[in-house]
């Protein structure tokens, strides 16, 4: 711009529509977030179990290639429920880790120096601004867990055709089900933390020590107590408990499926109480 | 009170306005209707002046009365009143990791531009505040000063109607302030927004502001036309005699100077329109009073803002 116009000019042009603001937010996020090489390293780690599987599905409908590399069929696991409740705890664990990678950045830097403030005076509801930094964790992870699950689902079905999708329609369901769950409770908690942990790696410590620390505390629990109520506060164990009714797997819980929605339950209601909380245009210092 | 200044377009409509944090009630009962191009609003610490403008925002619930923006309800019609608002808060609010043209433009986004031409305006406000050439480096690297022009930069992208400017020039040093003051004229005589500036520094209000809402605990206890004051007020001198200053103050009031005495030979003296102030010095010399001390004055948002604070 010319030295001479530097005059204020107003701006008359037209306006996007306003249900479609949440993803300004998510293309920005992304861009911060994709500055780092070890996520994009991390991401890409993130496909060789699914490709594993892949390779597994083809492998088990090709007895010329089994019998190349000398192998028995039976060698192979079905590709059945199990299979897939499998994939999942994998891909779940991996969900954790990116989310205690990703999560803290999300809300903490425009916390940390008050852009809150910025982003709330506009015509944009603390909704969609947590629906926008919800939408980039809920993406990033649904590649990595339901989407390449989906992928994997529909290889076993081109191989088997529909004398085996008739039957295992469920599956699907589960597929897509049993992850979203997982990615929608990660998400909350990682962004509740982000929220009121500004520091990212303490933040990133906080997601990962919920976890693992409290797998440590349910197992002494249990132990001290000779009881199975200790698994209350063991989120993998919460959620194995939930994808193995939905897979109809015969793994054996401490809970019963009904405690296990409870847990996820009042975990969920907990974040957005604290995000609640903390998404706020001002703070009010007593 | 009800302090009217325009009822042809109301830029802010105050009734009976009540909020409170918890039982605590920080702004309490104000009524006022504010037109004006450019209105500045003054109070001592906890007044409740940055409660105010987060009422209008919307971040702070109403807890009696009416806000209005625009002649729109700040309860009912929320999104459409920040859509025509440019906020520049106190306080720091930026984004360290980001450049400030990306700042920018993302908050140009969200205020409803389609990506070029946030882009575009980015470049634009940068350039217009005087960050043009800084524009692509990271916030969190920007001096004060800088930060106070980013966060004025992102509060015009989106061309609002109501530019709300809460301490612009908080920790500015002198010639920084100036450039600021300068922007906020250059913005108020462009004609195309309205400006609420509210600071404790009554300069930069005296030197921007056609009208003045002083707010005291959370209530209106004065509201000044600027533009009307400059008009209107008087002029006066204070002035201090060696002896008594009585004989003098007389001479004086026979010329058509009104006086009222502000301390042991001393007095304060409002001139009349056309008055020389030569007169003084040869009504002193003809009674005989050596002047100690003499000082012009014109009455200033100071004596205002002094004189509100009393009530």
């Amino acid at each position: 711009m010319a030295v001479y116009k530097q005059t204020y000019k107003d701006y008359g042009g037209r306006r996007t529509a306003s249900w479609s603001r949440f993803l300004i937010l998510m293309r920005y996020s992304y861009a911060r977030v994709f500055q780092s090489r070890f996520l994009v390293l991390f991401l890409a780690l993130c496909f060789f179990y699914p490709l594993g599987c892949a390779t597994m599905i083809y492998l088990s409908h090709n007895s010329p290639v089994l019998a190349m590399l000398r192998l028995q069929p039976d060698a192979l696991p079905p590709i059945d429920g199990s299979f897939f409740y499998e994939f999942c705890v994998v891909q779940g664990v991996l969900a954790l880790l990116l989310t205690a990678f990703v999560g803290p950045s999300l809300i903490a830097p425009d916390l940390a120096n008050g852009g809150l403030a910025l982003y709330l005076s506009r015509p944009f509801s603390r909704t969609e601004y947590v629906a926008g930094k919800m939408a980039v964790l809920l993406v990033l992870l649904s590649l990595i867990t339901w989407v390449p699950g989906l992928l994997l689902y529909a290889i076993q079905a081109s191989c088997t055709g529909w004398t085996w999708i008739k039957p295992n329609l469920w599956l699907a369901r589960s597929l897509v089900l049993g992850p979203l769950i997982w990615i929608g409770v990660l998400s909350l908690i990682a962004l509740a933390l982000s929220a009121w942990v500004k520091w990212r790696i303490a933040a990133g410590a906080c997601i990962l020590g919920l976890h693992f620390v409290g797998a440590g505390f349910a197992q002494a629990i249990n132990e001290i107590l000779r009881t199975r109520k200790g698994s209350l506060i063991n989120s993998s164990e919460v959620i194995h408990t939930i994808w193995a009714s939905l897979f109809d797997t015969s793994r054996s819980t401490d809970l019963s499926v009904t405690q296990a929605w409870i847990v996820l339950g009042v975990t969920c209601l907990l974040s957005l109480g604290l995000l609640a909380r903390r998404i706020r245009g001002f703070e009010v210092i007593k | 009170m009800f302090w009217e200044i325009d009822f042809v377009q109301p830029v802010i409509e105050l009734a009976g306005l009540t909020v409170c944090f918890g039982k605590r009630e920080i702004l309490k009962d104000l009524t006022a209707a504010l037109s004006g191009r450019t209105l500045g609003l003054l109070g001592p610490n906890g007044a409740g002046k940055s409660t105010l403008i987060q009422t209008l925002l919307g971040f702070c619930p109403v807890a009696g009365g009416t806000a209005k923006v625009f002649g729109r309800d700040v309860r009912d019609h929320l999104r459409s009143i920040r859509a025509q608002i440019g906020y520049m808060p106190e306080n720091d609010a930026f984004i360290a990791d980001m450049t400030a043209v990306t700042f920018v433009r993302m908050m140009g986004e969200l205020s409803g531009l389609p990506a070029r031409a946030a882009l575009e305006r980015a470049h634009e406000v940068l350039f217009y505040v005087g960050l043009g050439e800084a524009r692509y480096r990271k916030l969190g690297t920007y001096s004060l000063g800088m930060k106070q022009m980013a966060k004025l930069a992102q509060a015009l992208v989106h061309g609002p109607r109501l530019l709300i400017l809460d301490e612009p020039t908080n920790g500015l040093d002198p010639s920084a302030r100036q450039r600021m003051v300068r922007l906020i004229r250059d913005i108020r005589d462009s004609g195309q927004m309205h400006i609420l500036l509210c600071s404790h520094l009554l300069r930069d209000v005296e030197e921007t502001c056609e009208e003045v809402l002083i707010l005291k605990q959370g209530q209106i206890v004065h509201y000044a036309n600027l533009e009307e004051e400059r008009r209107t007020n008087k002029r006066f001198v204070e002035l201090e005699t060696s002896g008594d200053a009585a004989p003098l103050a007389e001479a004086l009031a026979q010329l058509g100077c009104a006086y009222t005495p502000a301390g042991v030979g001393r007095y304060k003296i409002v001139l009349p329109e056309g008055f020389n102030l030569r007169e003084i010095f040869r009504v002193a010399v003809e009674r005989d009073l050596p002047l100690r001390r003499l000082s012009y004055r014109r009455d200033t948002l100071e004596d205002i803002f002094l004189k509100a604070m009393e009530v």
